[in-house]
């Protein structure tokens, strides 16, 4: 019993050392974001001796916070959505037929996960095209290269959705894509709400796509429009972490939010293998 | 029947946008790194094998920059891998406050690189930080360092900020694997009176395979195309000491060496290329099988 006790009371006692190396720093962001610049710079964990509220009205201003968040929305929502889309759709005929071709298909699409992209050729190309600078070049490149991961993790879910589904509204006449509409897409519901949120955050969080593929400060993402201000402002901690916090506010709320299905996408290919 | 039923059409535009925006830049990338492809001149002229040549014998430390990429890829899985299964086994029995561990262990993971990078910058500062100030505090002076500046320690810090933001990833993916395991097996094995290394070397850890091999694939890959965290935390630095691939990938590209770029890229693509196929195709073997 005795042992029991001791083995519950370690066990607690690495969970809270654990969990205070994540706190702890999201702590001190926090309260130096309210400290004037002398007194951040001490980067400390106590509370500010004025809170200054107006460090969050400077970065918005200066950081050009306000357009960033609406880019980095744009790309991460309109990418997400095309993802969620157009993967689901190919991941569905790909995973139903046993045929050799749609299993070359398959392997081609997933050993995406593993290559690495060439942004600079990506530019090239970009440039040959007319999409080089422009937002819809970048939402572009945003779905393929999330489609490996997004089918990755739909193939799975295909296996648990029985086939004599599509089979019998095929039966019933309805045409292959009326049946993918009204009978498939509905019931991938889950794992689709799973994708968009695990490419939404992906995208969120991307630093080294923005740094290759966009040349104007008007197409920054936040990513970017902390980093440079960051150049600018660096011995200002106080506005830097100001930054951070509004930087984070958004993914955090996703997290919070959706924490179940962030967890179920990314494990449930863990547990099938 | 089949063909007709689900029409690969379907998987045209997936297939379009993966081939235009993802596998054709690297593989066109293939053909660039035998040019002299450069912002400094109009021409492209090919050159052959001048470029590998150029990235294994010149003094550019381009081999020095390969060794690293392979290091990190090594050692961070190590570091992640084994503490996030005790982790996962820990957080996997009944205790207080386990969602909310599991919760906030994983939260690192959905934080941009960017935020990562600066939180450790100002944490690990060598005059201010948090790490030195607290050192100090508690009269361990003497081990306080300049965490991210002296070239002896800066990978070790490295390693610990990558794992801070990853070990709750592994060990959420572990803890899956973790929780479809039935109970009745480890009461069996306590029956016959099992200890606790041997139910995890005879139950734990063959039950869960397939979640070692997620993580070890997803960790392979991460790995070696690592950028984000090196380039926001040392930006390769000091010196070149922390230059991996991708961050030279990237500073040749910013130099203008477009060729050179391609080439390096091009090392860690068919690399890459051949490990993925291995493992995807083992992967589809048991899909098969099962």
């Amino acid at each position: 019993m005795l042992k029991k006790n001791f083995s519950a009371a370690l066990r607690q006692l690495v969970a809270l050392l654990l969990s205070s190396t994540i706190l702890i720093p999201m702590y001190m962001v926090l309260v130096n974001s309210f400290k004037d610049k002398r007194e951040s710079n001490r980067m400390g964990l106590d509370l500010p001796v004025e809170w200054l509220w107006e460090n969050y009205q400077h970065v918005i201003e200066k950081g050009k916070l306000v357009a960033s968040f609406f880019n980095s929305c744009l790309y991460a929502f309109a990418a997400s959505v095309g993802v969620v889309l157009i993967a689901a759709l190919a991941t569905y005929v790909i995973a139903r037929r046993s045929d050799k071709l749609a299993k070359r298909l398959y392997l081609l699409l997933i050993i995406g996960l593993f290559l690495p992209v060439n942004h600079v050729v990506l530019v090239k190309i970009m440039s040959i095209l007319g999409l080089y600078g422009s937002r819809l070049g970048i939402v572009l490149y945003y779905l393929a290269s999330n489609m490996s991961f997004s089918v990755f993790v739909c193939y799975g879910y295909f296996s648990n959705l029985p086939r004599e589904l599509d089979e019998a509204a095929l039966i019933d006449g309805a045409s292959p894509l009326r049946t993918y509409i009204s009978v498939i897409f509905p019931l991938l519901k889950p794992i689709n709400i799973t994708v968009f949120i695990l490419t939404f955050m992906g995208i969120w969080s991307d630093f080294m796509t923005p740094l290759y593929l966009i040349n104007q400060t008007s197409m920054w993402p936040m990513n970017l429009a902390i980093y440079n201000f960051f150049g600018r402002y660096n011995a200002y901690w106080n506005y830097i972490f100001a930054d951070i916090v509004l930087t984070v506010l958004p993914v955090m709320a996703l997290y919070l939010l959706c924490q179940k299905q962030i967890i179920g996408g990314l494990t449930s290919g863990a547990v099938k293998g | 029947m089949e063909k007709r039923l689900y029409p690969l059409r379907f998987a045209i535009p997936a297939l379009i946008l993966y081939a235009v925006f993802f596998l054709l830049p690297g593989l066109t990338g293939i053909f660039y790194s035998f040019t002299d492809w450069s912002t400094y001149h109009e021409d492209l002229n090919f050159v052959g094998f001048q470029n590998y040549v150029q990235i294994f014998t010149s003094n550019v430390e381009y081999g020095r920059y390969i060794f690293n990429t392979l290091q990190f890829t090594v050692i961070s899985n190590i570091v992640k891998i084994i503490p996030a299964f005790f982790l996962a086994l820990m957080l996997n029995q009944k205790m207080r406050g386990r969602n909310l561990y599991r919760a906030i262990l994983y939260f690192p993971s959905a934080l941009p690189y960017l935020v990562i990078g600066l939180i450790f910058r100002s944490i690990m500062h060598p005059g201010n930080g948090l790490i030195n100030k607290a050192l100090g505090a508690v009269g361990l002076g003497f081990l306080q360092q300049q965490w991210l500046a002296d070239p002896n320690i800066v990978w070790g810090s490295i390693f610990a900020v990558d794992a801070w933001r990853g070990i709750g990833y592994v060990m959420t993916i572990f803890l899956a694997g973790l929780q479809a395991i039935p109970e009745e097996l480890y009461e069996s094995a306590n029956i016959d009176g099992a200890g606790f290394w041997a139910k995890v070397r005879h139950i734990t850890l063959p039950m869960i395979m397939p979640s070692i091999s997620i993580n070890l694939t997803f960790g392979l890959a991460y790995g070696l195309k690592v950028f984000d965290v090196i380039y926001v935390l040392t930006n390769g630095g000091p010196g070149h000491t922390t230059e991996v691939l991708a961050t030279s990938v990237f500073r040749e590209y910013s130099n203008g060496n477009y060729a050179i770029s391609s080439a390096l890229n091009t090392l860690l693509f068919l690399f890459m290329a051949v490990l993925g196929l291995l493992i995807v195709t083992r992967f589809n073997k048991r899909t098969v099988e099962v």
